[in-house]
């Protein structure tokens, strides 16, 4: 565990040494994503114009999902967009080889080798507005609320990450697999509004397929202090769920892997 | 011509009866193949290795010929566990390298010409220090064994440059510093020289003889170069269309495959092939330019004369590419 750790600090020091060497990137990527922001919100603004609502949410609250929201978007630029693309290139050139050959898990160092910074603004503006949005709403911060929240938010985070891995992880089979990331992406957009603001249809899909009302719906729930217990338990149990199912289909993916000829 | 399988206590490394079969779509070329392809799927089983047996002991230094496709790689790959055996068993440093284990992977180094490791925006020393952690080489170690490659290499500045702004020389080398930090017991060497001029190759192939010499590693070297292997390994394998066809002395293998030097000419007015016949055999004439193959035992002789007889304007001698040994030796079937 120490080594995982002791590693993990050398790969984010060397990437954001790298990183670094472009700092107007930083001012760029905040108004970029400040512009973002306030363009969702303007949106969401729209529907809830005329005294109506979303899907039975409230003004404020809609607003903490679409902080969620945010945060993942930050998370997804600081972590998982430049990891887990890159697994596409070490199949392509056969450089997936080194990384096989390290005393190391293969999923791990495909998963946290680079950190970038970009994202973090993202993740800032995104936990201000949850922070806000939740005041607004008069929550009130109980530590059982704050852990149900701190919970639900990595179990988030661990069903994108998974959901993600093994999309990139199929590129071992289709080494051009660039689009359906983007097309994750664009379904993953839907995470912006409360999942009950869709028809039925949509909402099973979103909850039982995709699990998007995993991702932004009821990590709001839980931070509003909201949440039921089935729906928490359910949350946990797809997360753990989800990153078993990345383990194991990344070991299936890897006997297949025949590295590319050279 | 010693076969291989006598079994070596000591081995450490052991490959039996080692098989790899491929499947690969057996596919026409073109737009209307591509469909026929996707409608009716048909595959054919590529047998790449077959039946391979060889050990090797601590300390061996063993270069590993064969033509291009004959095998090589893909054996490579079995020995580190990078692909599965079909069938045949191999172990290495007492483990099942399939399984790559921890304490497996942390014995072996893999060094491949055509790839690499270094993070391509960073100086290499940036991703010295990520093996370092990934390898449990604490800070203090890993900065001495640094240093000591680095000078057994001749490297210097270049370790903290941007990798992309290194000569092809200067990058296999750092390769080599990352590849053996964690001080691997056995080393698997897949063209380490490919493409360097004639004075980073030669400096590659010493710092190889040395670092075999003062850590007794064992290594197992493939290159296309003659030269590589003739400076680098008393003990060769041959393998040709994914058989093990010779397991031996170099010496025995230099004289029945390479018994003849190339001599390349320039001379001053063209002249026909009959000219040549006395000297050696002729391979080529283009214009002015000439190609004879001249056996090993008469070269100086035959040197000599023919700048005495011919006006010839240059005149060099080398040992024909690997490809064409080989390739010879298979067509009068030497071997087989």
């Amino acid at each position: 565990m120490g080594r995982y750790l002791s590693t993990l600090r050398i790969f984010w020091i060397a990437s954001l040494t790298a990183e670094l060497e472009y700092k107007a990137n930083f001012v760029i990527e905040l108004v970029a994503t400040a512009g973002n922001l306030v363009g969702s919100i303007f949106v969401l603004s729209l529907f809830y114009g005329r005294g109506q609502s979303l899907g039975g949410w409230s003004w404020e609250g809609a607003l903490v999902v679409l902080g969620v929201y945010t945060l993942l978007e930050g998370v997804t630029s600081t972590l998982l967009q430049p990891n887990l693309s890159t697994i596409v290139a070490h199949v392509r050139t056969g450089s997936l080889d080194f990384v096989l050959l390290k005393p190391i898990d293969s999923q791990f160092w495909l998963s946290a080798r680079t950190f970038s910074p970009w994202g973090l603004p993202g993740i800032a503006l995104g936990a201000g507005l949850i922070g806000y949005a939740a005041w607004k709403a008069g929550a009130t911060p109980s530590p059982l609320t704050l852990l149900a929240a701190a919970l639900m938010l990595v179990a988030s985070l661990l069903i994108l990450y998974s959901l993600w891995f093994v999309l990139a992880a199929s590129s071992i089979w289709f080494v051009k697999i660039w689009n359906a990331t983007e097309v994750l992406r664009s379904v993953l957009v839907a995470g912006r509004f409360p999942v009950s603001a869709f028809p039925a249809g949509l909402r099973a899909f979103f909850t039982f397929v995709v699990p998007v009302a995993f991702l932004t719906t009821v990590p709001a729930e839980a931070i509003l202090g909201r949440a039921s217990g089935p729906w928490l338990l359910a949350g946990g149990v797809v997360a753990a769920g989800s990153l078993a199912l990345s383990r194991w289909f990344w070991q299936f993916a890897l006997r297949f892997y025949t590295s590319a000829s050279s | 011509m010693g076969f291989a399988s006598k079994p070596v206590r000591m081995a450490i490394v052991r490959a039996q009866g080692l098989g790899k079969t491929y499947r690969v779509a057996d596919k026409q070329p073109g737009l209307a193949g591509t469909l026929r392809h996707f409608v009716n799927r048909r595959e054919r089983l590529i047998a790449a290795v077959q039946d391979v047996s060889f050990s090797i002991e601590p300390g061996e230094f063993v270069g590993f010929l064969g033509a291009n496709g004959a095998g090589k790689t893909t054996t490579l790959k079995m020995l580190t566990g990078l692909i599965h055996p079909t069938s045949g068993t191999v172990e290495v440093a007492g483990c099942q390298p399939q399984r790559r284990e921890a304490d497996f992977l942390g014995q072996i180094t893999l060094v491949m010409g055509q790839k690499q490791q270094l993070i391509w925006d960073l100086p290499p020393l940036d991703s010295l220090r990520v093996n370092a952690a990934v390898y449990g080489i604490p800070p203090e170690e890993s900065r001495r064994r640094i240093a000591e490659l680095a000078e057994m290499l001749e490297l210097g500045d270049e370790l903290r440059r941007p990798v992309r702004k290194l000569s092809l020389g200067q990058r296999m080398k750092a390769e080599l510093l990352a590849a053996l930090l964690h001080r691997p017991a056995v080393l698997f060497l897949d063209e380490p020289t490919l493409g360097l001029d004639v004075n980073a190759q030669a400096r590659v192939r010493s710092f190889l003889a040395d670092y075999n010499r003062r850590f007794g590693a064992t290594v197992l070297l493939t290159s296309h170069y003659m030269a590589d292997i003739t400076a680098l390994c008393p003990r060769v394998l041959l393998i040709h269309e994914g058989r093990l066809f010779y397991d031996g002395g170099l010496e025995t293998l230099t004289q029945r495959l390479a018994p003849c030097r190339e001599v390349r000419l320039e001379l001053r007015e063209p002249l026909g092939a009959e000219a040549f016949a006395r000297y050696g055999e002729v391979e080529a004439i283009e214009g002015r330019e000439v190609r004879l193959l001249i056996p090993r035992e008469r070269l100086t002789e035959q040197v000599g004369r023919l700048l005495a007889d011919l006006a010839v304007v240059d005149l060099s001698v080398s040992d024909p590419p690997i490809e064409d040994i080989i390739g010879r030796l298979f067509h009068e079937g030497a071997v087989a």
